[in-house]
């Protein structure tokens, strides 16, 4: 790799483990037990089971890379999704980021049901890091994209849930991504609806200078991928063109 | 979510590992303070979520806090023998300062677990979580806050310029408050029994701290008072809104105590911050 063609994500022999807490080995009780008394209860507080998520993967992604996250489920797509959102730091290797990232897996978090549609998208653009300035100037925008007028003066408790869609959606690409992470996410909606998600999500995809998006979809993932790559129980099958790595996962799925 | 970062979880030797650690925990509380815009708006709508389409309001809280403020004081001073103008100050600004503690010990315990679904969806400095937290009880301190002037006008009492240094006083136990619910937050996340065993000893402190009885009254078992942390946390800030100083043994233990805080907060933030989002 030469200096100048810097990756702008770049994950190094990452490996993530998670343990899982199986009730007792929760609480501080069975731990203290398990210090002052050898044998049973110590078995008891050590059934700690460890997941290996992700084991040594290693990517790099440049400008107009657009990556695909393909595997069965339990693959590691969404813990890698997450690693690369910097929300589960890695237990061991590195992970370099060099822009601002966009998280895209819950288009509902921060939703309030009791405040109104205009308050929400505040508390949505401040979530992704936006000044209340550059959220005022966004505001038009994405109250004409939702479509829904009035309403957006009133609670979303009020709201039927096709237009809670095209709230949380419009609030969710309504600025310029430069590192858009998203997991997959069925849109449902009126088919009006539906086409015009589709339009906003092409050309808010367009804008992104690097894409990883996690879908079993593979139409989805030839449309927008040109990267992909084949996870399987937390290893890298394969990484390489979209279409060559769709072509071994069929294979081997077939 | 900063510009350009670099996270490392096995970089070198054990020295500068802690090292990184630290340096990534203070860039975290000063990354979490410069996005006040956004913890300052939950912290307000934690409180306002609550009391919306009451009438009142967030004015339950004061309301709520004055039947307790008058009722107890009408009672106790009865039971106490002692004059009401003498002991209503007292427990009105020993209750309020107790009632900004008390929901700060109870409700650590939710901090992070609380915010699983943030936490699990986007980056944020974790201190954020800690000072929307901190914000909301300030905010329920200030509405409470007003009784005391209901109480002066009422009893014609005037602190005078002392009352000034209840201010300092209360920032330290804001500090005191922000380091014990990070630390608490952060171990209750792994150990879910903690906030059990929090909630059942705040019940107990409540008794055998000067709240709704006076230093005075304690003749003997004067360690009891001495070595409680509490007392001398709310002594500092009850003696200036009362037109009195606190004692120098007040004020030397409240140093020690926000010291001590201060240290462990920093030590646990920096060792297991990263683990929380695997915790919640």
């Amino acid at each position: 790799m030469t200096p100048m063609t810097q990756p702008v994500l770049a994950l190094d022999r990452v490996t993530v483990s998670f343990p899982v807490y199986l009730g007792g080995s929760r609480s501080l009780k069975k731990r203290l037990l398990s210090q002052g008394s050898a044998g049973r209860i110590a078995r008891d507080a050590n059934d700690r089971v460890i997941v290996d998520a992700l084991h040594e993967v290693s990517l790099a992604l440049e400008s107009g890379e657009r990556l695909a996250l393909i595997g069965a489920n339990g693959a590691g797509k969404t813990t890698l999704l997450r690693v690369m959102a910097g929300i589960y730091e890695p237990v061991s290797g590195t992970v370099a980021v060099r822009g601002r990232i966009s998280p895209m897996f819950d288009i509902g978090l921060g939703i309030d049901v009791d405040l109104s549609g205009y308050d929400n998208i505040r508390i949505r653009g401040m979530l992704l890091g936006l000044s209340s300035a550059q959220i005022e100037q966004c505001l038009p925008d994405i109250a004409e994209f939702t479509e829904l007028g009035d309403y957006l003066e009133m609670p979303v408790r009020t709201y039927s849930s096709g237009m809670m869609l095209r709230l949380t959606f419009a609030v969710a690409t309504c600025f310029e991504p430069e590192i858009l992470l998203m997991d997959e996410w069925i849109l449902a909606g009126d088919t009006h609806f539906m086409a015009k998600a589709r339009a906003r999500i092409d050309a808010f995809v367009e804008k992104a200078s690097v894409l990883v998006l996690a879908s079993h979809n593979l139409e989805v993932c030839r449309k927008w991928c040109n990267r992909g790559v084949w996870l399987q129980r937390g290893e890298i099958r394969a990484f390489g063109e979209i279409e060559d790595v769709i072509d071994d996962y069929s294979a081997a799925s077939a | 979510m900063s510009s350009a970062e670099t996270t490392s979880a096995s970089a070198g030797s054990r020295g500068s590992a802690r090292h990184a650690q630290l340096a990534k925990a203070i860039a975290d509380v000063r990354e979490g303070a410069a996005l006040w815009p956004l913890w300052g708006m939950l912290g307000w709508n934690d409180i306002l979520q609550r009391y919306r389409r009451s009438l009142l309001g967030p004015l339950w809280l004061t309301a709520s806090m004055a039947i307790m403020v008058v009722s107890l004081g009408v009672i106790y001073a009865q039971i106490f023998k002692i004059e009401i103008d003498d002991f209503m100050p007292f427990l009105c600004v020993g209750l309020l300062v107790w009632n900004f503690i008390s929901l700060i010990l109870g409700e650590a315990g939710t901090l992070f677990a609380g915010s699983a679904s943030y936490i699990k969806q986007i980056r944020l400095p974790y201190s954020v979580y800690v000072f929307r937290f901190l914000w909301s009880k300030v905010i329920i301190f200030a509405h409470n806050f007003v009784i005391y002037f209901g109480i002066l006008l009422y009893f014609r009492i005037w602190p005078g310029a002392t009352a000034a240094l209840a201010l300092p006083a209360f920032a330290l136990l804001v500090f005191n408050g922000a380091c014990v619910s990070l630390y608490l937050g952060l171990v209750s996340a792994r150990f879910r029994d903690v906030p059990q065993i929090v909630q059942s000893i705040t019940q107990i402190v409540l008794f055998v701290t000067p709240i709704m009885w006076k230093p005075q009254l304690l003749t003997r078992y004067n360690f009891l008072m001495t070595f409680n942390p509490f007392y001398h946390l709310i002594e500092v800030v009850r003696a200036p809104l009362l037109g009195e100083l606190p004692s120098w043994h007040n004020v030397v233990a409240v140093g020690l105590i926000t010291a001590f805080n201060a240290a462990l907060a920093g030590m646990i933030f920096a060792r297991f911050r990263a683990r929380i989002s695997y915790w919640v």
